[in-house]
């Protein structure tokens, strides 16, 4: 393990605090969002009823879950108001802000995959199967097909970030079980396996986030100088070359893939600031300072 | 669209592999959640969902597992499922025996649903049918054994209606009433109040859900005295009705028995004070019992 750490670069240039900002927003994120809808069971305070599929904030703001609301009008039945009214802001949040940031900054699960991704490193667990990441498409299509032709929430009988967060809330029962199973899968079958391969809530609001305004940018890239520390703690590493690598083809610094899921984190590792969050307009071909407008 | 050169039809031959690779993979996830939904709809019979729950294929896939409906039980009598539970995971469902429905006028769980999973025009909630109560065990049911226990008729919220004590004489006792709890379908909204006051060590009467507990009358059999109501008169010319003699035992004889197939055409007694329990005029030509 002659390697350095990931980020180790980042944290002797910027200091750790910064070095991890957008990590610690998410985890805050993440507990926070979780600490709401727990306030109510554990402590009788009620700010938000229900769980991640449909919630009711307040007595006013109702948030269901797009996917869940897909599979269950795929069986013939649709929302009553309120949920439906839920779909809307929620889907109209995701449009707006990334669909993938309901993974990396809401989704239960993934502090499970981010704690096996992170220990498969400390670990140096090197093997990993070999699935192709479009197989979530293929499971989002199985999945909502399924939802027509067995008139069930299909994916609901096995969703371990339902399954996760409502057992959080409303008691656990053998969902660890589930829960854990995702965990060695990603520690020791399949590097990034469940949230980067597998899942199709992730598949769903990548699709859904497609055209999203919110994007991570490279506007700095000139001053890469190749540590690769981006593309090891990125989820989906696959995203970045285009925008990263892509001064000579033309192609701009903004990250448009629709996997990229905003968690920022090459944004912290990276120690010449490379990235940036930036909306997807800011987009220009050529991010080479000098390069006047007139030369093209 | 030149003609294909060797290389890409390498191509082609791969991304048709990998898609049937995939549609492979997939398809063998998806037959396993396809039958393990299949399973899933098997509710056990105990496990009751909330009042204006859908049929329960229609629930599953209506019911989107938010459990809005449980936090506004005032009673917490429901419970979201786990999935080593018998009850598709995540959804609501209520056991009658350790907490029943204490049926809210305001009916705060189908106003809490998101969706038509819990019919929202149920507004009344005796009009709820959670399931039907069935007096399943008579040998234990302490009524039935000639004893005054009643709790199941006087827990009963729609008490007289859905629970009635039907009389009936003590065989045993030879002089004393029994009152056996008597549940009528058309009024019982399924709460399981009467299951969890059960005095026994098990339930003698169970809330169970209607498809289990309900007969079918069926299109092909009609009740002869309600279509003669309905049309006024007799179905049939019963001039013409022929009239089979009654079957005996061989030698056996009836006192005051009418049966004219037979060629007994003396009217039965009808003396009440008679006491000597030959004849019971209430009952059908023919029923009395034997001496």
């Amino acid at each position: 393990m002659s390697r350095q750490r990931i980020g180790a670069e980042a944290v002797a240039a910027k200091g750790w605090l910064e070095a991890h900002r957008w990590l610690i927003l998410r985890r805050v994120t993440q507990l926070g969002i979780l600490a709401l809808f727990l306030l109510g069971p554990l402590a009788g305070i009620w700010i938000v009823k229900g769980n991640l599929n449909y919630s009711y904030t307040l007595d006013i703001l109702p948030l269901t879950d797009p996917f869940v609301a897909l599979q269950s009008v795929l069986t013939g039945h649709l929302p009553e108001t309120l949920g439906l009214v839920g779909v809307a802001i929620v889907t109209l949040f995701y449009l707006l802000f990334g669909g993938r940031l309901y993974c990396s900054w809401v989704c239960p699960v993934n502090m499970v995959t981010d704690a096996a991704g992170w220990l498969r490193g400390r670990l140096g667990i090197k093997g990993s199967a070999h699935i192709s990441r479009a197989s979530r498409y293929w499971i989002l299509g199985m999945v909502l097909v399924g939802s027509v032709l067995t008139g069930a929430l299909l994916w609901e009988l096995v969703n371990p970030v339902s399954m996760l967060h409502r057992g959080l809330i409303f008691g656990i029962g053998a969902a660890w079980t589930v829960v854990l199973a995702v965990f060695l899968f990603d520690l020791f079958v399949m590097s990034r396996g469940w949230c980067g391969h597998l899942c199709p809530v992730g598949a769903f609001y990548s699709l859904l986030g497609r055209w999203s305004l919110l994007r991570v940018s490279a506007p700095a890239r000139q001053a890469c100088n190749d540590c690769m520390d981006c593309f090891e703690v990125c989820p989906e590493p696959q995203v970045i070359r285009p925008a990263l690598k892509g001064e000579a083809q033309g192609v701009g610094p903004v990250i448009l893939a629709a996997n990229c899921t905003n968690c920022g984190r090459c944004i912290d590792v990276c120690s010449k600031d490379v990235f940036a969050f930036d909306l997807r307009f800011n987009n220009p071909v050529s991010t080479v300072p000098s390069a006047a407008p007139a030369t093209d | 669209m030149k003609a294909s050169t060797p290389k890409s039809n390498a191509a082609r031959r791969q991304f048709l592999f990998d898609s049937a690779r995939m549609a492979c993979g997939v398809g063998l996830l998806g037959l396993g959640l396809g039958l393990y939904a299949k399973q899933s709809r098997a509710l056990p019979a105990l496990a009751l969902r909330p009042p204006g729950a859908l049929a329960e294929d229609d629930f599953l896939g209506a019911c989107i597992r938010c459990g809005l409906c449980v936090r506004d039980c005032p009673y917490d009598t429901l419970v979201l499922a786990k999935p080593e539970e018998p009850v598709a995971t995540g959804t609501p469902y209520f056991t009658a025996r350790q907490i029943p429905c204490e049926m809210c006028e305001d009916i705060p769980c189908i106003k809490a649903c998101p969706t038509g999973a819990l019919d929202h025009s149920l507004t009344d909630i005796d009009e709820a049918k959670m399931g039907i109560a069935v007096l399943i065990d008579q040998e234990t049911c302490l009524n039935f054994l000639g004893l005054r226990c009643d709790v199941c008729y006087r827990v009963c919220p729609v008490i007289d209606k859905a629970i009635t004590l039907v009389h009936q004489s003590n065989q045993r006792t030879g002089r004393h009433a029994m009152l056996l709890p008597t549940v009528h379908s058309e009024y019982c909204t399924g709460c399981g109040k009467c299951e969890q006051a059960c005095v026994l060590q098990e339930a003698a009467i169970r809330v169970l859900p209607p498809a289990l507990a309900k007969g079918e009358i069926g299109s092909h059999y009609r009740i002869g005295w309600e279509e003669q109501k309905k049309a006024g008169r007799s179905l049939i010319d019963e001039s013409q009705m022929i009239d089979m003699p009654d079957r005996m035992p061989e030698g056996f004889k009836l006192p005051g028995h009418y049966d004219p197939a037979s060629g007994m055409t003396e009217p039965p007694a009808r003396s009440l004070s008679s006491g000597d329990g030959t004849s019971i005029p209430s009952l059908p030509p023919g029923l009395g019992d034997p001496p």
